[in-house]
């Protein structure tokens, strides 16, 4: 979509630099595990994402960050079609899933492969045991041996495993907030996602539950690909080695994380992190 | 102190006795009907009443035990019929029906609570019981059973759309489909609301006389099946209550107690299920 034929996509630039509306381009090298092009997004009439392309590179930690409703969580939901419950939302473009374009793919499928964490962890009010082996009951056909084996290990990879271990058939109501999101960490391991979505997994933590949650991502990337939403820039100057700046539903910039931190390219992206506005 | 001062205080303790005061009126109604109902009941309960056919008329004495049954039996039935279609239905409402549809279903559930119970009477008369050619437990059960639906209907639509979102896209995102979704995660966080709002709703409809007076009718003696009529409490309380025999009258004020203690039973059932200890268990 061009310019011409849709003027709206020139409200929010506020830069009259041309080059902020070519596409973006990598001047480094890396695997890319998804490829999104000229996503386009909508709820009813209202555009939530503009023409948005990036690459999302392999077994990374890619952090989004901007402002509150800049779209970086529409974007998020748009990896996993999660958007999909929402009335009326509709997404157009391609968003590739190791060259398979997602938004054709049947969403079951596509789900089992991307994963996702929400900002306030959702347990299912059922056992620590069952709330993991959920997706393993929906997805997989295992017997009770394997089942007890998969649950151990992503408990495990979650750093739940030794907390839990004596109580697996307790309430997941019972465990605290930090738990209760790695819980869910766990929940979303089981069934060994390609991808995992993180959406401000953390803005409901106190410090020390979140530095369980990061040092987890740093182990979680050697089996997985991560996208994290965040509101929080220092955590994404953390655990991310790839960051996208996000405002008013278009991607401003993305580059490696201590380029978008140190020596950003645009006017906004700066602005944004040296805390002038948003 | 100055006049407004006075005169604001003066007001708000008269409105705060006003509201006090019909606060007041609103329990102790309720106090002096349960009062009443427990004194005269009381009086005339005993074991013969829950054992005992009723007794010839002019012979004192004899119980309601038929009517006892009767009325289980009237229940259990509209509820097998009119629980699962409510449920089922609240479900579609709640989850898959599309805005238009689940407005007018809502809507039509509504209107069908707000027909007059022996409008609903006359609706089992004329198709039951007019092509069968007599008064039947049947009849009686279908009439409850229509009660019951819009009852179940928008209790369960009410505690499914009270689950969080949250849990939905919890198992969404874990590749369950909607289906499986609504089954595993979404009923089960909503089912002890469901049949909190679902024994609520029964009890108050095991309570209903109108719909039974020319469905199930009445009987002296144990129904013989059924497609025959049947006793029930209410209909027994109705036929004792305007007979001129003091035994009667005393046997329909039993009678009103054992309504009103099952109801009671119901309600404490229902407080049970939806408490917090017991929703925290397992």
């Amino acid at each position: 979509m061009t310019l011409e034929e849709n003027p709206t996509l020139m409200l929010g630039t506020q830069s009259q630099d041309p080059s902020s509306d070519t596409p973006l381009r990598k001047p480094w090298d890396f695997d890319p595990k998804m490829r999104v092009s000229n996503l386009n997004f909508h709820y009813g009439s209202h555009q939530a994402l503009f023409d948005i392309s990036l690459e999302i590179p392999k077994n990374r930690v890619t952090a989004l960050i901007g402002p509150s409703g800049c779209g970086k969580s529409t974007f998020l939901r748009t990896l996993n079609r999660m958007y999909e419950t929402v009335r009326h939302a509709r997404a157009e473009g391609e968003v590739l899933l190791d060259e398979e374009n997602i938004l054709r793919m049947d969403v079951v499928q596509l789900r089992r492969r991307v994963g996702m964490l929400f900002q306030k962890s959702n347990p299912f009010p059922k056992s620590i045991f069952d709330n993991v082996a959920y997706g393993l009951r929906v997805n997989a056909h295992l017997n009770r041996a394997a089942l007890r084996d998969a649950v151990e290990q992503s408990l495990r990879r979650a750093a739940l495993w030794d907390e839990v271990k004596d109580h697996l058939h307790k309430s997941a109501y019972a465990l605290s907030g930090g738990q209760q999101q790695r819980l869910c960490i766990a929940r979303a391991l089981a069934v060994n996602p390609e991808v995992l979505l993180l959406d401000e997994p953390c803005s409901a933590l106190d410090p020390i539950a979140t530095a369980k949650i990061e040092e987890l991502l740093f182990t979680l990337k050697d089996n997985c690909t991560i996208v994290i939403v965040t509101h929080n820039m220092q955590q994404a100057a953390r655990v991310a080695e790839y960051t996208g700046f996000f405002l008013l539903g278009k991607l401003i910039e993305f580059d490696r994380t201590k380029v978008v931190f140190t020596n950003p390219s645009k006017k906004q992206t700066e602005d944004y992190i040296t805390g002038r506005f948003g | 102190m100055s006049f407004h001062s006075y005169w604001r205080k003066a007001v708000n303790s008269l409105m705060f006795s006003l509201t006090a005061l019909c606060a007041l009126a609103t329990v102790s109604v309720l106090f002096f009907i349960l009062g009443y109902l427990v004194w005269n009941g009381a009086r005339s309960i005993n074991w013969d009443f829950f054992t005992q056919l009723p007794k010839p008329v002019g012979e004192p004495g004899g119980g309601m035990a038929n009517a006892i049954t009767g009325s289980a039996r009237l229940v259990l039935l509209a509820s097998l019929i009119g629980v699962p279609v409510g449920f089922v239905g609240g479900i579609y409402l709640a989850e898959f029906g599309g805005r238009r549809y689940s407005f007018l279903i809502r809507y039509t559930a509504d209107l069908l609570n707000g027909v007059p119970s022996i409008v609903i009477g006359i609706f089992a008369y004329a198709v039951v019981v007019v092509p069968m050619k007599r008064f039947s437990t049947l009849a009686g059960a279908l009439a409850l059973s229509v009660m019951i639906v819009p009852i179940t209907v928008r209790s369960t639509e009410q505690f499914l759309r009270a689950v969080p979102h949250s849990l939905r896209e919890g198992a969404l995102a874990l590749g369950a489909s909607k289906c499986r979704t609504v089954v595993t995660v979404v009923i089960p966080a909503a089912i002890r609301g469901v049949l909190t709002g679902v024994i609520l709703g029964v009890a108050r409809v095991a309570a209903e006389t109108a719909p039974l007076l020319f469905t199930s009718f009445n009987n002296r003696y144990w129904s013989q099946g059924w497609d025959q009529p049947a006793a029930s409490l209410p209909v027994m309380i109705f036929t004792y209550a305007i007979a001129p025999y003091d035994d009667w009258h005393r046997q329909a004020w039993a009678a009103g107690l054992v309504l009103l203690g099952l109801m009671l039973l119901a309600n404490v059932t229902a407080r049970l299920v939806l408490s917090p200890k017991a929703a925290r268990g397992s």
